[in-house]
């Protein structure tokens, strides 16, 4: 083990370990660009003028960026609460599940409020009962994803059942229940009898959440675009999350759980419920991811039938930016809208290169791959840290990027020290 | 409609069928579980065995420079092959790097899901189909009454499959690699102690669970559907990692958990056949929620892998 040094102690190499914690981060980026570039040489396609082509697509414009993030969104709210639920020690692989349970409830709730005839003591106030439409059908949709969530986190607390295993089926249970619902009750009047394309009526404006422009230039920013305020809400909760997560007793508990189940119980810590709880908060955002998707962009809930027909693979996606933020709802911001661009850009890539974009699933998968395997150095490197500091300070030094992770493992027990 | 019309003979003999891709992952699957490395990867090695699998036949039969058989087996070998890389490249990643194994392995799934569509929509397009392993016609066997369509008329890789349970349970439990595969899943601090190569015996089970992914995408694409196309597999692997855990790492019960799931599936199959008054997304879930209930039954009665998902760290 190394021992301290003096220059350890300075602001300076501080920084510098906050720095060198993302560094696993850029050299998963770097090797799954890598990759990428093998792959795309290999179908005789130039990797620079891809990436070139990727970029003009993801940023080459004011719509071509909107529309970055306008995929990034969904992507921010499932990657926020996959860092909830990681930090917790569950691994929810069910936010495509969540996101469709979600929807479900909110575009139900708008539905049936942007039928509702105006309260009269309302009626000088349209804008305010628009607001509760919309604010009623994203509580509703947090609930449900909540619920849905919180479900696997109940099998995993009281029967120990593995939550990765369990949050898959729900996923797929998920698309049937929409599938179901969207050729059934909730079909659009318009449809029935016709085609039966799977989709519900399209929501009144007043149940819409309005398109996002800023007061820049003129026309406005964006205001020719699908922007929408659903990536105004996350980053809002993001910023929430992560005084949550660091500044309240409830996130500490929530991580204690996480990176050490066995000694959180001994220190007085209900582990049943706080399993529950990461998952429904998990749940839950992923329940708003798929809402807002209704509300905000696509104004009714469709499928094409496939399993991502709805969530555009959104609840796998968020997952990635979790782990590439950091597992830090901040962090998942500029990750998601990384994703969010790589997304946009890969189908530009498909038109001028004809390279389908399904490259991007694959760069997806590496990246994941990459940065938790790249952990064994931060952990080398916090293990050592940890010692520094045991030395210097009694206060345990809580680094988020490595010392929290060693909690993902769906076992109970805390890593051995070599 | 009467119960008749539903447990059909053809119900069984479906069962049998759509069983053989779960039973070949859910196997190999075991042999790493009980190593204690917990490849979710599966669905994406699967999904690699399928492709390359079927785009070996394909080309070999679209140029017509091999007989049929020659290219079917040439097919399984390359899906063999490829199966075992991704599990050899996921056993890196879990034992050399000790990555998490929870979340590597989604990582192995998204790049398997990635590809194989990357690789089919470039070098093949449209769905194709291949003329996969024929059904078997045994003298007198197959012209039994009822017996013959459930048992003895399938194809080589259906037989195969189940041939492999009482070899995979014999293995883990009456040889000395066996015994080595679950001495380093329950205790690798003593196996190390006993000269047993924790690192060696986990990268061999994860090779052999990869080979085995690699096999179960075969036997859709070059026996079952005969052709490939985006998401083939639409989640098998995953459902294969869940037999392992309702199977209690057990060949036998896990291959029961493998029937039991096509079963259910056949006869969901079945009644959209018949078009009984159920709707058909009820006839889809239904296997999902059972193996979630069996899931609640079944990891209650067995102990699972002691060092399952945990890299092994050699103490100083």
């Amino acid at each position: 083990m190394n021992k301290a040094s003096g220059f350890s102690q300075s602001a300076l190499a501080g920084r510098l370990n906050r720095l060198i914690d993302f560094a696993p981060v850029l050299i998963a980026l770097l090797l799954a660009l890598l990759v990428a570039s093998v792959l795309l040489l290999a179908l005789n396609a130039n990797p620079l003028e891809a990436y070139d082509f990727m970029l003009q697509g993801a940023a080459g414009s004011e719509n071509a960026f909107a529309e970055t993030l306008v995929k990034a969104t969904p992507i921010l709210f499932v990657g926020i609460g996959i860092t909830i639920a990681f930090r917790g020690g569950m691994i929810n692989i069910g936010g495509e599940g969540q996101m469709i349970a979600g929807a479900l409830a909110g575009v139900t709730i708008a539905l049936i409020m942007g039928e509702m005839r105006v309260p009269p003591e309302l009626a000088k106030e349209k804008g305010a009962f628009d607001i509760i439409i919309v604010a009623c059908s994203l509580v509703g949709g947090f609930l449900m994803g909540a619920l849905y969530g919180g479900l696997a986190g109940f099998l995993k607390a009281y029967f120990d059942v593995n939550e990765i295993l369990s949050t898959i089926m729900l996923n797929q249970i998920a698309v049937q229940m929409m599938n179901f619902l969207l050729n059934g009750i909730l079909l659009d009047p318009a449809e029935a009898g016709f085609n039966n394309i799977p989709k519900t009526a399209r929501l009144v404006t007043a149940a819409q959440l309005p398109r996002l422009s800023l007061p820049i230039g003129d026309p406005h920013l964006f205001a020719r675009t699908r922007l929408h305020w659903g990536l105004i809400i996350a980053i809002v909760l993001a910023a929430v999350i992560y005084i949550f997560l660091w500044r309240t007793s409830w996130g500490y508990r929530i991580r204690a759980v996480g990176e050490n189940q066995r000694a959180s119980s001994y220190a007085g810590i209900n582990v049943k419920r706080q399993m529950m709880f990461s998952m429904f908060l998990a749940g839950g955002f992923a329940g708003l991811a798929g809402v807002v998707q209704v509300l905000g962009l696509q104004y009714r809930l469709q499928t094409d039938g496939s399993p991502a027909g709805f969530t555009g693979a959104a609840g796998f996606n968020g997952i990635v930016a979790a782990l590439f933020g950091g597992l830090n709802p901040l962090g998942a911001i500029p990750a998601a809208a990384f994703f969010g661009g790589l997304l946009v850009g890969a189908q530009k890539m498909q038109r001028e290169l004809g390279v389908p974009a399904s490259l991007i699933t694959a760069v997806n998968g590496l990246i994941v791959v990459f940065v938790v395997s790249s952990e064994i150095f931060i952990q080398q490197r916090s293990k050592r840290r940890v010692s520094v500091a045991e030395e210097e300070a009694p206060a345990p030094t809580l680094n988020p990027s490595s010392k929290m992770r060693e909690g993902l493992s769906s076992s109970d027990d805390g890593q051995e020290e070599g | 409609m009467g119960l008749d019309e539903i447990f059909t003979a053809s119900v069984f003999a479906s069962a049998i069928r759509l069983a053989t891709p779960y039973i070949f992952s859910a196997l190999g699957e075991t042999f790493a579980q009980r190593s204690g490395v917990l490849n979710l990867g599966v669905d994406g090695m699967m999904l690699m065995g399928a492709f390359s699998g079927f785009y070996a036949v394909h080309i070999a039969q679209v140029n017509g420079a091999m007989s049929e058989p020659l290219s079917l087996l040439l097919g399984v070998a390359v899906a063999l092959i490829v199966g075992g890389l991704m599990g050899l490249a996921m056993a890196f990643v879990s034992v050399t790097l000790k990555a998490k194994q929870g979340i590597s392995g989604i990582g192995v799934y998204l790049f398997g899901l990635g590809l194989s569509e990357l690789l089919f929509q470039q070098w093949v397009g449209t769905p194709k189909s291949v003329s996969g392993f024929p059904r078997i016609n045994f003298p007198v066997l197959t012209d039994l009454p009822i017996v013959g369509e459930i048992f003895f008329h399938h194809n080589l890789l259906v037989y195969v499959a189940f041939a492999l349970v009482p070899i995979s349970a014999f293995v883990l439990n009456h040889t000395t690699f066996g015994l080595m595969i679950r001495a380093v899943g329950q205790n690798p601090e003593a196996a190390d102690a006993m000269g047993v190569n924790v690192a060696r015996v986990r990268y061999a089970t994860t090779i052999i669970g990869g080979m085995m992914a690699g096999l179960a995408g075969a036997s859709l694409s070059i026996a079952l559907i005969n052709l490939f196309q985006q998401n083939l597999t639409a989640g098998q692997g995953f459902i294969a990692v869940a037999l392992v855990y309702f199977g209690g790492w057990r060949p036998f019960a896990v291959a029961a958990g493998a029937m039991l799931f096509s079963f259910v599936n056949a006869l969901q199959l079945q009644i959209k056949v018949i078009g009984a008054d159920i709707p058909s997304e009820f006839a889809v879930m239904a296997p999902y929620v059972i193996t979630i209930i069996a899931l609640v039954f079944a990891t209650k009665r067995h102990e699972q892998p002691t060092a399952l998902t945990k890299p092994y760290e050699r103490g100083e």
